[in-house]
């Protein structure tokens, strides 16, 4: 546990020491309440609820996750510093979870820094607490599977661009492929089996599950596969890298 | 401490290391020599645990690396290639990093700190981030990295690569004094290290060893050991070659300098003679011709010539 920690703070520390994370926060903050405010004009809705606030995160998170997590393999396999890392005694997992966490800990800092716009709704009127509570947590979740994808992609190059770019393809599928608008086209070509099929691996349907108010097991069961089995990928990625 | 045994590392059909063999004890300093793309850096990268060998097994320790690795790797101290560091992080954070992630905490991180700054002369940039720093500053800050722990091994991959003359020399002292309780690898392609800094050193060409032994061994296998070179003047060259050539225990002789007045020949001994007495023989043909002699010395033989005949043969006959 404290070789996954002490990676995990080196890598915090390496957000930090850029202006990276600084430009990450203010444009992350500026997209949630610009996507809130203007797209889906939560003052003129006079509903107290952050329904629309987080209606936007699977699509936010698309391009904003993928920043954060491209550089986790990739700058390693660029600098030549993995094989500095994997020369120590710590094992490869380790290296993996340790570096996952510190991306996952940053995006939650992220998140927590919107906490205005519920203090806002709070004072505005009167809205249900445990659902703002529950989307947070989904949120979380959502932003940790984004992540590992990421991170299986950041594996595959040492170009940060295409590791950008491989996990938006692959998070777009997971948003796409569960999205009504997308699902009820496919459904007049594909036998509605198969799409309810393919619907099961979108991330969301279960993230409605949390922005309705309620921690259904079968949704974290999904996040936790979701963000464990890229993780699994990576590791069998950066071991084919070396044999 | 190191004991490599019939190590094979194949990237697809492409073979870089073939049945490699030979151990380091402590107190020995061993030089891997090599052109470009003998399997060098792919050796040590199989014993640091970077990459796993195709065949064969390479132990530190009393720990086979493949089968484990966490225990053999907190044994060495690696200094890999490219001296590759964390651009994002300042000389005493990243060799702080190091230092917990080999287990080293509190007060004795910060005395492992001080004690690998100092070494390497790195007390000046102590605060400075990485990627403000001179290549010298770089590769030697990548170089306390390997020596935090106290490694009983070290493995470098061209420790020298990139350092001017001066901070080439400290390296080597550095190397030197730290090989008297260490086991040390190195590899290099400049001989004049492996004659000032190793007790062993080992050639190896396209994956395989071709010679291993002291560097006065390998010395030994040149032509020119033990061949004497004279200088005389007042006389012809071609008497020269020929009154030199009447030497018992003269092998051949050759001219490196035919023309008058300072004519240079160079007398190679028979297989198996006494050194001894083809110098003085030498000497009694120059004076019983009444030549000049300015110059007469006995040859090493050069580490470069050694390293020139294996790597090349082997090539030619590939």
């Amino acid at each position: 546990m404290s070789n996954i920690w002490t990676i995990t703070k080196r890598e915090l520390a390496g957000y930090f020491n850029s202006p990276v994370a600084y430009v990450f926060l203010v444009i992350f903050l500026l997209m949630t309440g610009a996507f809130t405010f203007l797209l889906t004009q939560f003052i003129e809705n006079k509903q107290a609820t952050l329904r629309m606030f987080f209606y936007w995160h699977p699509w936010l998170y698309l391009f904003l996750v993928p920043a954060v997590g491209m550089r986790l393999w990739s700058e390693e396999r660029r600098l030549g510093t993995m094989e500095l890392l994997l020369t120590m005694p710590i094992s490869l997992w380790h290296c993996i979870v340790g570096k996952f966490l510190a991306s996952w800990i940053f995006l939650t800092l992220a998140l927590a820094l919107t906490f205005p716009i519920w203090i806002t709704v709070a004072y505005l009127g009167d809205p249900d607490h445990n659902m703002i509570f529950t989307s947070y947590i989904g949120s979380f979740f959502l932003a940790g599977a984004y992540l590992s994808i990421t991170s299986m992609t950041s594996a595959f190059t040492r170009n940060q661009v295409i590791s950008f770019i491989l996990s938006v393809v692959i998070c777009l599928f997971l948003v796409l492929c569960g999205y009504p608008p997308v699902t009820d086209n496919v459904e007049v070509v594909a036998p509605r089996a198969f799409v309810e099929f393919v619907a099961a691996f979108s991330v969301i349907p279960n993230v409605e599950q949390f922005n309705d108010g309620q921690i259904d097991s079968r949704s974290i069961i999904y996040f936790l596969s979701v963000i464990g089995f890229p993780l699994f990928a990576t590791n069998v990625i950066i071991r084919g890298l070396r044999a | 401490m190191i004991k490599v045994e019939n190590l094979s590392k194949a990237f697809g059909t492409k073979v870089a290391v073939d049945d490699v063999s030979f151990s380091v004890e402590r107190g020995e300093i061993l030089g891997f020599l090599g052109p470009n793309g003998a399997g060098k850096s792919t050796t040590m990268r199989m014993i640091t645990g970077y990459i796993p060998p195709t065949a064969g097994v390479a132990r530190v320790g009393d720990h086979d690396v493949t089968e484990n690795p966490i225990e053999a790797k907190r044994l060495i101290g690696y200094l890999p290639e490219s001296a590759p560091l964390y651009t994002d992080m300042t000389v005493e954070g990243f060799l702080g990093f190091c230092a917990e992630v080999r287990g080293i905490k509190g007060a004795d991180k910060a005395k492992a700190i001080d004690r690998a700054i100092e070494m390497c002369f790195l007390e000046q940039v102590r605060q400075q981030s990485v990627d403000t720093l001179s290549k010298g500053f770089r590769h030697r800050t990548c170089f306390a990295q390997s020596i935090i722990h106290d490694p009983d091994i070290l493995v470098m991959d061209e420790p020298t690569d990139g350092l001017d003359p001066n901070q080439k020399h400290e390296m080597r002292m550095l190397i030197r004094r730290m090989g008297q309780s260490k086991a040390i690898i190195f590899s290099t392609h400049i001989l004049e290290e492996v004659e000032a800094a190793c007790t062993r050193a080992i050639i190896i060409d396209q994956g395989k060893v071709v010679a291993n032994g002291t560097p006065d061994e390998l010395k030994a296998k040149s032509e020119l050991a033990d061949s004497y070179l004279v200088s005389v003047s007042g006389a012809e060259a071609a008497a020269v070659r020929d009154k030199l050539g009447t030497i018992v225990q003269a092998a051949k002789v050759t001219l490196v300098n035919d023309k008058a007045p300072n004519i240079v020949a160079r007398v190679f001994p028979k297989k198996g003679g006494s050194n001894g007495e083809l110098g003085q023989a030498i000497f009694d043909t120059a004076t019983q011709n009444n030549w000049k002699v300015s110059e007469i010395k006995q040859e090493e033989g050069r580490l470069d010539d050694v390293f020139r005949n294996i790597t090349l043969s082997e090539t030619e006959t590939k």
